[in-house]
């Protein structure tokens, strides 16, 4: 969408005029948009639901082909139309559509705060009453799951996709040739990176342009130093929370590893998205990688040989006087389905939401390699592509005293993106620790 | 070569045209199709963007009017301070960059040789390019690990930015040499063989003719340099998001971050409202400062 709109002609042809109609072009669709038919604003018979167009999307799109055939939909007197939104312009194509009379009736989201705005507006339906009447929904998930996506304690969302913990990869055959161990503490950690650097090794691969892998790092850090409540506190909208001493001392722990080498020289204009990092990580230039669960099916993917022979998963290591809990994790406990308060038939849409607590749905998660957060996932695991790599998914969040969501989600797009810049400039080494906790402080 | 038809005063036409037929002519509805496409694709959007700079939206709801906050944040913004200081430097250096170059080539191009005839169309496929096509491959060609150059090129500011107006020079260089070479071939020979007769070499016949015989030529391209570099965007949306941490995070790139990541469209209005007074008034001066507005012509007193 963006890409478009600065195209060169119109640069040289409308000149300063065309800045103006080039940013307003997006801006004006949410008020001049015609009603299209199938969105909120459409007959009820066919609902549009958005989701984010990667390559997991196959699950729902087989849900939808499944549930428009069920009896449960004719009983509904309707059907679903499944529209994949290409993921890096997922947030602001919803935005605008949102807006707009052309909104969807059923959308992806990350819970938290990436739907604030949207509860804040009166665009959602409260689920919270239908979930506990339901037993196919209530029982169906993992409760701290379902919770994890809550705003002020209610439930605005159906988990739909597979868990995604952060967890701390290693090259096994770069550990086995140093006569390495997995870190369990962050003194072992700076040892092992002494020894890699002696070797030539950059001991952490990290996709630093994308600046979301850089916040794992911080995300980690500060819940072993001073637990989840350091953040919750920051979520719940005190952004005197920043300065937490656990966030000073996470980053200057960050700024040690900078300066260390710990990511190598080049990090920062390393990526992720366009594997750049998993490609080094796999090649061995790096031993370690700190990445969503999903680095398994990238990897699977991208070099299936490492993936299988070489690729191992550890939890993160504690940090020596740090309060958090080791069994504590960070990332996307889920993705969740949202439903606009617009919508014409809300039976038809809570319908085909029940299809994502059943069995079948599960397993085609499982089958992707995803980790389901639904109560009956444990039996499945055994039918994962890598069970033992699904079972200690599995229970490394299942054992998790506290699950925190990603800072950016929690936080919502407006805060998260301003904490985004902050932190790029604390990895480039553009701000100190310190100017990075008054820096955040002053986010709003 | 008299200038007789340039002296006549503008908008009257010769004579002996007066009683022609009106058939034919020009007539103020023929500009309609024109006027309408312009109103609505560019007029109504600009007024609109005008609005939403004295409002509050995040894109939800209606827009909330709040009077001048967005535009006193705009004074207020030390990042607006920045982005605007980045937007002057990549402007110049753009500029610069693209002018030697152009001109240069330019000037050669205007030669009659057949295989010039060929260069020159070769030259111009990039400019043929989509921006955003040619940012994803310079991506990759820069990658620090797998690309040409293994170095952290886009990890530093001045990397960064050396990258970003190398990439747009790559790409608009070859449309300003195509503007540079119609005007050389403008110059009438008889000046150089006049001056090849007076012993002027060609370094010479180069600043002493060429050169003020392409002031015109000059004018249009870097008022087209000027203005595309206040609207310059994919590129450093896909080089750099404007890191590493703000350090290439020109206006155009805040303008997009204001309204598309952080949803704060109201003052993502006011940074677009800038955005084109700035390049109003920039290509005003620069007309007005180069004498191109007086209509001058390069050939008088020939």
């Amino acid at each position: 969408m963006e890409s478009n709109r600065g195209r060169s002609f119109s640069r040289r042809w409308f000149l300063g005029a065309g800045t103006a109609s080039l940013a307003t072009a997006g801006l004006g669709t949410g008020l001049t948009a015609c009603g299209s038919s199938g969105g909120a604003g459409g007959d009820g018979k066919t609902l549009t639901a958005f989701v984010y167009g990667d390559d997991a999307v196959k699950v729902q799109q087989a849900a939808v082909d499944r549930f428009n055939k069920s009896a449960a939909a004719k009983k509904a007197g309707g059907t679903i139309k499944l529209q994949k939104v290409p993921g890096s312009d997922y947030s602001p194509k919803l935005r605008t559509a949102m807006g707009s009379p052309s909104a969807p009736d059923v959308f992806f989201n990350w819970g938290g705060g990436s739907i604030k705005a949207y509860e804040e507006a009166g665009k959602l339906v409260d689920l919270t009453g239908i979930i506990e009447d339901d037993p196919v929904l209530k029982d169906g998930f993992l409760p701290s799951v379902l919770a994890a996506g809550d705003l002020k304690g209610r439930h605005y969302g159906i988990p739909m996709r597979g868990m995604q913990p952060v967890i701390l990869f290693y090259n096994k055959s770069v550990f086995t040739e140093h006569k390495l161990q997995p870190p369990t503490t962050w003194d072992q950690l700076l040892d092992i990176n002494a020894k890699l650097k002696k070797a030539k090794i950059t001991p952490f691969a990290l996709g630093g342009s994308d600046i979301w892998p850089d916040l794992m790092w911080l995300e980690y850090l500060v819940d072993r130093i001073g637990g989840p409540e350091v953040f919750r506190r920051i979520q719940d909208g005190d952004a005197e929370g920043w300065g937490d001493p656990a966030v000073l001392k996470a980053a200057e722990l960050v700024k040690e590893l900078v300066d260390d080498g710990a990511f190598g020289s080049k990090f920062t204009s390393v990526s992720y998205v366009n594997g750049g990092a998993p490609a080094v990580f796999a090649k061995g230039k790096a031993a370690m990688h700190l990445m969503g669960s999903w680095e398994y099916s990238t990897q699977l993917g991208k070099f299936p040989d490492f993936a299988r022979k070489n690729l191992g998963w550890a939890a993160f290591p504690t940090v020596e006087g740090g309060t958090g809990d080791v069994r504590n994790v960070v990332g996307n406990p889920t993705n969740y389905w949202s439903i606009n308060s617009r919508i014409k038939n809300k039976d038809l849409a809570i319908a085909f939401l029940k299809e994502c607590a059943s069995q079948a749905y599960a397993k085609d998660l499982v089958a992707l390699g995803d980790v389901p957060t639904t109560s009956n996932a444990s039996e499945l695991l055994s039918s994962a592509p890598n069970p033992e790599y699904a079972k200690f998914q599995y229970d490394l969040v299942a054992k998790a005293p506290a699950f925190t969501l990603s800072w950016d989600q929690a936080l919502g797009d407006a805060l998260g993106t301003k904490m985004h810049t902050e932190i790029g400039k604390l990895f480039a080494g553009k701000s100190s620790p310190s100017e990075f906790v008054a820096a955040c402080k002053g986010l709003k | 070569m008299t200038a007789v038809v340039e002296k006549r005063p503008p908008g009257e036409r010769p004579t002996t045209k007066a009683k022609a037929s009106s058939i034919g002519r020009p007539h103020a509805a023929w500009a309609l199709p024109g006027v309408l496409f312009f109103t609505f694709f560019a007029v109504v959007p600009m007024a609109l963007a005008v609005y939403l700079s004295f409002t509050s939206w995040d894109g939800l709801g209606d827009p909330r009017p709040v009077g001048l906050d967005n535009w006193q944040k705009l004074l207020d913004d030390p990042r607006m301070t920045q982005s605007l200081w980045l937007t002057v430097v990549l402007t110049v250096a753009s500029w610069a960059f693209q002018t030697v170059v152009a001109l240069l080539l330019g000037v050669w191009a205007a030669g009659r040789q057949r295989n010039r005839a060929i260069l020159s169309a070769i030259f111009f496929v990039p400019f043929l390019l989509s921006s955003t096509a040619i940012a994803i491959l310079f991506y990759a060609l820069l990658d620090p690990n797998f690309g040409i150059i293994q170095k952290d090129t886009l990890g530093s500011q001045s990397g960064a930015f050396l990258a970003i107006v190398f990439v747009g020079g790559w790409q608009f260089i070859p449309f300003h040499t195509l503007i540079y070479q119609g005007g050389a071939r403008q110059i009438p020979e008889v000046l150089y063989q006049a001056a090849a007769i007076d012993g002027a070499g060609p370094y010479r016949q180069f600043f002493s003719i060429t050169l003020p015989q392409l002031r015109h030529t000059i004018t249009t391209s870097t008022v087209l340099m000027v203005v595309g570099s206040l609207t310059y965007f994919e590129t450093v949306l896909i080089l750099t998001k404007g890191g590493p941490g703000t350090d290439t995070a020109i206006l155009p790139y805040l303008m997009y971050e204001a309204g598309f990541k952080t949803y704060d469209f109201g003052y993502a209005s006011a940074i677009a409202s800038f955005l084109v007074i700035a390049a109003t008034g920039l290509s005003l001066v620069l007309v007005r400062l180069t004498g191109f507005g007086s209509m001058r012509s390069t050939r008088e007193g020939m």
